[in-house]
C-alpha cells in the first residue's frame, strides 16, 4: 500500500517536469530503439535467407562437374549408391532448348535425371506421376513438366499425356509439378525434366555433371561428403575439375557470421542504452539536489530512509520503463513500415529482443538510480530542511 | 516529558569554532506550554532541531518519555519523528506541488495507515484549522495565514504528543498571527506538550513558561508551570 502511493508520487514527479523527463528519456529511447531495431532487422534477414537455403536443400551435398578431361558414368556411381553414409543419390545433366506443344513454344531447362532426383528434392505433383527406373533403363519417351512450362505450353488444360516436342523428338508428359515460390534462380518451374538416358543423347553428353546426394543427419552428412572427396579425387586427378557444396555447412556458417553480426551490432547499441543510463543518473542527481529541502521536508515529517530511496529508485525505473517502452514501440512502428517497402523479407520482433530490452531498461533503471536514491536517502534531515 | 542534559552542539566553521549549544540543560513536563525567546543566532533553532530529533547533540544526553534518543537508530528517529513530534516551521515547508490535502496526508502515508483512516484524519485535521474548502488548493493557490495553517493541520493530523513551533508566526500577518497562536493554544487545551520559539514578548507572554537563551545557554527560566 505504501508502494503504492510512493509510485504514485513517483510518476507525478516524473509528469510534473515533463521536457525534462522526455529529454531524459531520449537517451533510453534511441538505445531501445536502436538494439531491437538492429536485432530485428538482423534477425529477420537471417531467417529468411536460411529458410530459402532449407528449401533449396539444407541437408543435401550438391556437386557439379565442370572438367571435361574425364567423364564420370552413371554406372560409376554404384559404389557410391552402396555407401551407408549416402541415403540418396541422383545424378543429372542438364541443357536449354526449345519445347513445342501445338503452336505453343518455349526455351525451356532440360534436366535429365533418374527418380531419385523427386525425392531427394522433396517435389509434388499436380498431376501424373513422377518418372521411373523403368523410363530411365528403356530410354522412354516420357517426361514430367514444371507448373510454368505447363501454364504456357498449355494454357487451355491439363498436359498429361499431350506430347511436348523437343529437339525433334516427342515426349509424352506424365507429370505435372505443383508450381513452387520462386528463389532467386533455382527454381523448378520452368524446367522439363526427362529419363537421364534420353538427355545424355539429345545433348551428347555422356558424362553426368550434377550430383545431389543427402543424408541420414549431419554427422553422416559429413562422412557423406568426405567419402565422396575421396571418390572424385580418385575419379578425377585435377581438383578443380569438380566442387562439392555442403549446404548444412554453408548454412552454419552463415548462422555463426549472422550471430555474431547481432551480437556486435547489439553490443554498440548496448553502449547507447549505457549513456541513456548515465543521462538518467545525472538527471536524478541534479533532481535530487533541486529537492534536498524537499527531502529534508519528508524525513522532517517521517520519512524513513528507504521511504525517500524507493521514491527515487520508483522515478528512475520509471522514466526508463517507459523510455523502454517508446523506443520499443518506435521500432514496431518502423518494422512495420519497412515491411510495407521490402517485401522480400518480412521484420518481426522476437518476443526474446523485446523482453531483453524492456528487462535491459529496467536494469538501467535501477542501476543508475540507485546512486542517486541513496544519496538522497542519507541526507540528515536537518542538513536537508537548511539547505539553499 | 523532555529531558535535556548538559547539551552541547559545536561547529566548526574555518578556524572558528561556533558554540551554537553550550551546555543546556532542561526539563519540560507533559502539557506544558513553553515558550523560547532569545537573540537572533542564540541557539534557539539548534535546540529545537535537536529536541524534535532533526539534529544530534555533540555532547549531553536527551531523554523523551524515558526513552533515551542518543541510542535510537535512524529509523526509531523518523518513527519518533513521525508519531511524537510535530512541526510547524517558520517558512512553512509545505511540498509545494502537492495540495493542502496531500501535504496533510504525506505524515500519514510514512505511518502506513489504511486510505479511509487517513481521509478521515485529513479532513479532520483541515477541519480543524478551517481549511476545509481549500482541500485541492496547492501552497501557491494559499495566503501565507493559510499555509500556515496547512502546516499546522499536517503536524496535528498524526495526533502527536509534543508540537515544536519555531517561529510559526515570523512570516505572517497580525491577523493571521492571531489565527495561528489560537490553534496552538487548542492544541495545548487539548493536552499537547508545546514549545514555541518567538520573537514577540507578547506572545512569548501567553505561554506558561518562559526560557531565554542567550550565546548557546539557558540565562532565565519562569520554571515548570503545567497548569496554565
Ligand atoms: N550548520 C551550521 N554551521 C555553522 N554554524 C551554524 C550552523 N547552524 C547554526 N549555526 C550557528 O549556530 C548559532 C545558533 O543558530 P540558530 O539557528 O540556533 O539561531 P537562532 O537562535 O534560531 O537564531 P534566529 O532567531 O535568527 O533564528 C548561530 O550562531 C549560527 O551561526
Ligand atoms: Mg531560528
Amino acid at each position: 500500500m505504501k508502494l503504492r502511493q510512493s509510485i504514485k508520487m513517483a510518476i507525478s514527479a516524473v509528469f510534473s517536469n515533463k521536457m525534462r523527463s522526455f529529454l531524459t528519456m531520449l537517451g533510453i529511447i534511441i538505445g531501445v530503439l536502436s538494439v531491437t531495431l538492429l536485432i530485428s532487422i538482423v534477425q529477420s534477414g537471417t531467417g529468411t535467407i536460411t529458410d530459402a537455403m532449407s528449401t533449396l536443400g539444407g541437408d543435401q551435398i550438391t556437386v557439379s562437374i565442370t572438367g571435361n578431361q574425364k567423364r564420370l558414368l552413371y554406372y560409376e556411381l554404384d559404389s557410391l549408391k552402396s555407401n551407408e553414409n549416402i541415403t540418396a543419390l541422383a545424378p543429372y545433366i542438364s541443357g536449354r532448348s526449345t519445347a513445342k506443344a501445338g503452336n505453343h513454344s518455349k526455351e525451356v531447362n532440360i534436366y535429365g535425371v533418374t527418380k531419385e532426383y523427386f525425392s531427394i528434392n522433396n517435389l509434388k505433383l499436380t498431376n501424373g506421376r513422377f518418372l521411373s527406373e523403368l523410363d530411365r533403363e528403356y530410354s522412354l519417351q516420357v517426361c514430367v513438366i514444371g507448373a510454368e512450362v505447363a501454364k504456357e505450353l498449355f494454357p487451355y488444360g491439363d498436359g498429361v499425356n499431350q506430347t511436348i516436342r523437343i529437339q525433334g523428338k516427342d515426349f509424352r508428359i506424365v507429370g505435372i509439378l505443383e508450381e513452387e515460390d520462386e528463389y532467386a534462380m533455382n527454381s523448378n518451374n520452368q524446367r522439363i525434366f526427362i529419363p537421364l538416358t534420353n538427355a545424355q543423347r539429345i545433348f551428347q553428353q555422356m558424362g553426368i555433371t550434377n550430383l545431389v546426394l543427402t543424408s541420414e543427419n549431419k554427422t553422416t552428412l559429413k562422412r557423406a561428403q568426405s567419402d565422396l572427396a575421396d571418390f572424385l579425387k580418385a575419379k578425377f586427378t585435377e581438383k578443380d575439375s569438380y566442387t562439392i557444396i555442403n549446404m548444412s555447412e554453408i548454412m552454419d556458417m552463415m548462422g555463426t557470421v549472422m550471430n555474431t553480426l547481432s551480437l556486435m551490432l547489439g553490443g554498440i547499441a548496448g553502449i547507447s542504452l549505457l549513456v541513456g543510463g548515465i543521462g538518467i543518473m545525472n538527471i536524478m542527481l541534479v533532481s535530487v539536489t533541486e529537492r534536498t529541502r524537499e527531502i529534508g521536508i519528508r524525513k522532517a515529517i517521517g520519512a524513513q530512509r528507504s521511504d525517500i530511496t524507493i521514491q527515487f529508485m520508483i522515478e528512475s525505473i520509471f522514466i526508463s520503463l517507459m523510455g523502454g517502452m517508446i523506443g520499443m514501440l518506435l521500432s514496431i512502428v518502423i518494422l512495420h513500415v519497412l515491411n510495407l517497402f521490402v517485401t522480400e523479407v518480412h521484420f518481426v520482433i522476437s518476443p526474446s529482443v523485446a523482453l531483453l530490452a524492456l528487462s535491459f531498461s529496467i536494469a538501467v533503471g535501477l542501476i543508475f538510480g540507485i546512486y542517486p536514491a541513496n544519496k538522497a536517502a542519507r541526507l540528515k534531515p536537518i542538513n536537508a530542511l537548511r539547505y539553499e | 516529558m523532555i529531558e535535556l542534559k548538559n547539551i552541547r552542539k559545536i561547529y566548526q566553521v574555518g578556524e572558528e569554532e561556533v558554540r551554537a549549544l553550550d551546555g543546556v540543560t532542561l526539563t519540560v513536563e507533559d502539557h506544558e506550554f513553553v515558550a523560547i525567546y532569545g537573540m537572533s543566532g542564540s541557539g534557539k533553532s539548534t535546540l529545537m532541531n535537536i529536541i524534535g530529533c532533526l539534529d544530534t547533540a555533540d555532547e549531553g544526553s536527551y531523554f523523551i518519555d524515558g526513552q533515551n534518543v542518543m541510542d535510537l537508530s535512524e529509523h526509531s528517529l523518523a518513527v519518533m519523528r513521525n508519531k511524537k513530534i510535530g512541526f510547524i516551521f517558520q517558512q512553512f515547508n509545505l511540498l509545494p506541488k502537492l495540495t493542502a490535502y496531500e501535504n496533510v496526508e504525506l505524515p500519514l502515508i510514512y505511518q502506513g495507515l489504511p486510505a479511509r483512516e487517513r481521509k478521515t484524519r485529513v479532513e479532520e485535521s483541515l477541519r480543524k484549522v478551517g481549511l476545509e474548502n481549500r482541500m485541492y488548493h496547492r501552497p501557491n493557490q494559499l495566503s501565507g495565514g493559510q499555509q500556515q495553517r496547512v502546516a499546522v493541520a499536517r503536524a496535528l493530523a498524526t495526533h502527536p504528543s509534543l508540537i515544536l513551533a519555531d517561529e510559526p508566526t515570523g512570516n505572517l500577518d497580525s491577523k493571521s498571527s492571531r489565527d495561528i497562536m489560537n490553534l496552538i493554544h487548542d492544541l495545548h487545551k487539548q493536552g499537547n506538550t508545546i514549545m514555541l520559539i518567538t520573537h514577540d514578548h507578547s506572545i512569548a507572554a501567553e505561554a506558561g513558561r518562559q526560557i531565554r537563551i542567550m550565546d548557546g545557554k539557558i540565562v532565565s527560566d519562569t520554571g515548570s508551570n503545567p497548569a496554565v
